[in-house]
């Protein structure tokens, strides 16, 4: 038994840190983040270089075929640097759409496709996400029809899956297709926009190959919420790790205020919060591939627990900085956001820990 | 990460679950408060030691196991004896504190006279640490011991010893160095408990319990040969003393353990006819400690893989304490809501006898505030976790306060 991150996983952290680092300085940040659309192409392909791409794409189709937990590592990577990018949708949930619920062909057609960087898949539901919004979809033949809003890694996005709430799924393309109207906005978190589609009869590729396509659809929905969960987890590592040092270089009173024991507390009980996290976070990324039977409550609890604490510990390395943490100055507010965000999609934390109560039979 | 156990894991945890089903019932009864072990809980003890699912690790000369250390058999054999509801053998202050001292700072010949007796639950220790004027000051103890005739000579008073009552000796922290500092002024004694001139006073607690003593020193004679480590090394033997508090006070099993009896009442008890699982506000708060559970579970399962690998978990560890007994607070609070105005009738009967359900968690839940404030205060974590974890400079020193006339 061994409870941690292989040398692998710890590589690839290090490496894409590395490369965020480099790559996305605060001032390269606010310039993609004024548009709002959380694409930068010349970010996009520094991260194919980097082989995020096919994370959980089976090696016989092209990627790397590895587990939950490296993308989960992956995202709290991302997380930390607010990565203006795709990710959690098109990079972990579409991909493991297709393997869950696409035949042979439509694994074949598309998931090399992803690897490779070429197409990059927005992921909605249609209810049963605990999101909310507009969700209203019906599928007629192949025609699908309705709409829903609050659609992950919209931005720049070359397709759509659309979940129905019976677990099938309708695949699309983003341009050029009739009766398809996408429109992609800004969201509060200016490095990840939101995407709202509105269909008329839309032509799709039916996603419905899975035995049971609701338990399909839920381990989808479940992988997300864990790379949500993920993206918070370094989002707050990051304000922590910022209003640690602000508070050993700001001096007030003669002192630097990390010596006030009204300073220091507030710091040790953002880490009493945020190491625990980080392992309930990499269980539930482990227990989506190797304990099923637990996959469901730890995804949900550590969605849920994240969304608490990262709220909680976002207001608290914001107060430390003081009034220049609430300016624009620092940018600070970037990760503040990013947290808000990831609390509210796929099911904020009263939801999610509702669905635990059910999953563990506490109520029906 | 692999959550999975090898072959030779299995075939202990198989070993550890044939011998709970066989000789579980000789056990004594799990919890029930702090009293002296009888000969049912001695002879239960004596099997446990026989067969190294007690102080496994410790060298066969001192009355161990003498296996070498391995994070995961002791993991699996607690698992086991917890899901059987079996007492995993005597836990005191001798056991999970002094012995491990010892073992890492002690004589051989300390180790030898002093380990066996203690891991048999022959020798009953108290722990000599807080003073009135000193808790979360603890380096500044007043309590003293000047040498004389080859023999200590200790007076003073401590606070807060718990089974100082009934235990045979205790591990005292007292200055014997006058014309050092603070910290390099104390020393570590072993001192009988039985020796003339110390007197043990019962202190009650908000439980209304007689939880803890004073225990008071005039002229109490030690020979000079039992200290741990040298003079004026005390200060440095009380730190890894108080590691080892830490780590048990901490302990994930018992939140494990409290959700799950948490949950069961939720399901059995009802209020208007409504099962309090039902009620989404008891609900609600159920779920977000079952989180919080989880989060220490699995960070104590990390720690448990990084210590078998020797890493320093650094700030990991030290925030164990502080976690635990909070969560460990709360976990009784939701039960002592969920009793309701039902679990008022407090009765404690005392360490006799056994207290019925919901005194035992109004005691539980009172309890709980006593361990955030004992071995460290949460205060004082906070303090430990900012400055040895984080890297805070400390709080300058202040000028001493003035007297007023």
């Amino acid at each position: 038994m061994e409870f941690g991150l292989s040398e692998e996983q710890l590589m690839l952290a290090d490496s894409l840190r590395g490369f965020l680092d480099q790559r996305l300085p605060m001032s390269k940040l606010r310039k993609i983040a004024e548009g709002g659309l959380g694409f930068d192409g010349e970010l996009w392909s520094g991260l194919t270089e980097q082989g995020i791409m096919g994370i959980m794409v089976p090696v016989d189709f092209g990627g790397l075929g590895l587990s939950l937990l490296d993308a989960a590592v992956a995202a709290e990577a991302l997380g930390y640097h607010a990565t203006p990018t795709p990710f959690a949708a098109a990079l972990v949930m579409a991909p493991l759409a297709l393997i869950a619920s696409g035949d042979r062909a439509q694994q074949k057609a598309w998931l090399p496709r992803i690897a490779s960087g070429e197409v990059r898949i927005g992921v909605g539901f249609a209810g049963m996400s605990g999101q909310t919004g507009e969700a209203a979809v019906r599928l007629a033949g192949n025609m699908l029809s309705g709409c829903v809003t609050g659609v992950l890694d919209g931005g720049n996005a070359t397709h759509f899956i659309v979940y129905l709430d019976d677990g099938r799924a309708g695949l699309f393309a983003a341009v050029g297709e009739p009766g398809v109207s996408v429109s992609t906005h800004r969201s509060l978190d200016r490095t990840r926009p939101l995407t709202a589609l509105v269909l008329h009869d839309a032509g799709v590729e039916i996603l419905g190959a899975a035995n049971d396509p609701k338990a399909a659809a839920t381990a989808v929905l479940d992988a997300g919420r864990v790379m949500l969960a993920a993206d918070t987890l370094g989002a707050a590592q990051s304000m922590f790790d910022k209003a640690l040092l602000y508070s050993k270089e700001r001096v007030q009173f003669d002192r630097v205020i990390g010596s006030f024991q009204a300073v220091k507390h507030t710091l040790a009980d953002i880490i009493t919060m945020l190491e625990p996290c980080r392992s309930l976070v990499w269980y539930a990324a482990h227990a989506q591939d190797g304990s099923p039977e637990e996959a469901r409550v730890a995804a949900l609890q550590a969605k849920a627990h994240l969304g608490d604490a990262g709220r909680e510990i976002s207001r608290l390395a914001t107060e430390i900085h003081g009034g220049i943490g609430f300016t624009d100055l620092l940018g600070l507010h970037y990760w503040f956001k990013r947290i808000a965000f990831n609390r509210q999609l796929l099911g904020a934390p009263e939801r999610c820990r509702h669905q635990a109560a059910v999953a563990q039979e506490w109520v029906s | 990460m692999d959550l999975r156990y090898s072959a030779r894991h299995r075939a202990l945890q198989e070993e550890a679950r044939g011998f709970v089903k066989k000789y579980g019932h000789l056990s004594p009864k799990t919890g029930g408060g702090r009293k002296r072990p009888d000969a049912r809980a001695l002879d239960w003890q004596k099997l446990l030691l026989e067969r190294g699912y007690f102080a496994r690790n410790i060298p066969r000369e001192y009355g161990g196991f003498g296996l070498p250390v391995d994070i995961l058999e002791l993991a699996i054999i607690a698992e086991e004896f917890s899901n059987a509801g079996v007492s995993p053998g005597i836990m005191n202050q001798g056991i999970s504190m002094l012995v491990p001292t010892l073992l890492e700072v002690g004589t051989k010949e300390q180790c030898i006279q002093w380990i066996g007796p203690t891991i048999r639950g022959d020798i009953i220790w108290c722990q000599g640490y807080s003073e009135p004027g000193s808790g979360s000051d603890l380096a500044a103890a007043k309590t003293s011991a000047r040498v004389e005739d080859s023999q200590f000579i200790v007076n003073g008073q401590k606070i807060w010893t718990s089974s100082a009552h009934y235990a045979d000796m205790m591990f005292l922290l007292c200055r014997t160095e006058l014309d050092k500092s603070k910290h390099d002024g104390l020393s570590y004694l072993l001192v009988p408990m039985n020796a003339p001139g110390i007197e043990v006073r019962p202190l009650v607690t908000m439980t209304g319990r007689a939880e803890f003593n004073e225990t008071f020193f005039t002229d109490v004679r030690v020979p000079t040969d039992q200290i741990v480590m040298g003079r004026g090394d005390g200060w440095h033997v009380a730190n890894v003393t108080l590691k080892y508090e830490r780590m048990l006070l901490g302990d994930a099993n018992k939140l494990t353990y409290r959700l799950a009896r948490a949950v069961e009442l939720m399901k059995k008890t009802t209020l208007d006819g409504c099962r309090f699982i039902d009620i989404p506000e008891y609900r609600e708060r159920l779920l977000k400690l079952q989180g919080e559970v989880m989060a220490s579970k699995y960070h104590g399962l990390r720690l448990m893989t990084e210590q078998a690998k020797g890493e320093d978990s650094g700030v990991k560890r030290l925030i164990v304490k502080l976690n635990g007994t909070m969560i460990a607070y709360r976990l009784s609070s939701l039960v002592v809501d969920v009793l309701g105005a039902a679990g008022l009738a407090y009765e404690p009967v005392g360490e006799a006898a056994e207290d019925d359900e919901a005194t035992t968690w109004q005691i539980d839940n009172m309890y709980d505030i006593g361990l955030i404030i004992g071995g460290g205060s949460s205060n004082i974590q906070k303090n430990i976790i900012g400055e040895r974890g984080l890297g805070l400079p400390r709080e300058p020193k202040s000028a001493p306060p003035t007297v007023r006339g």
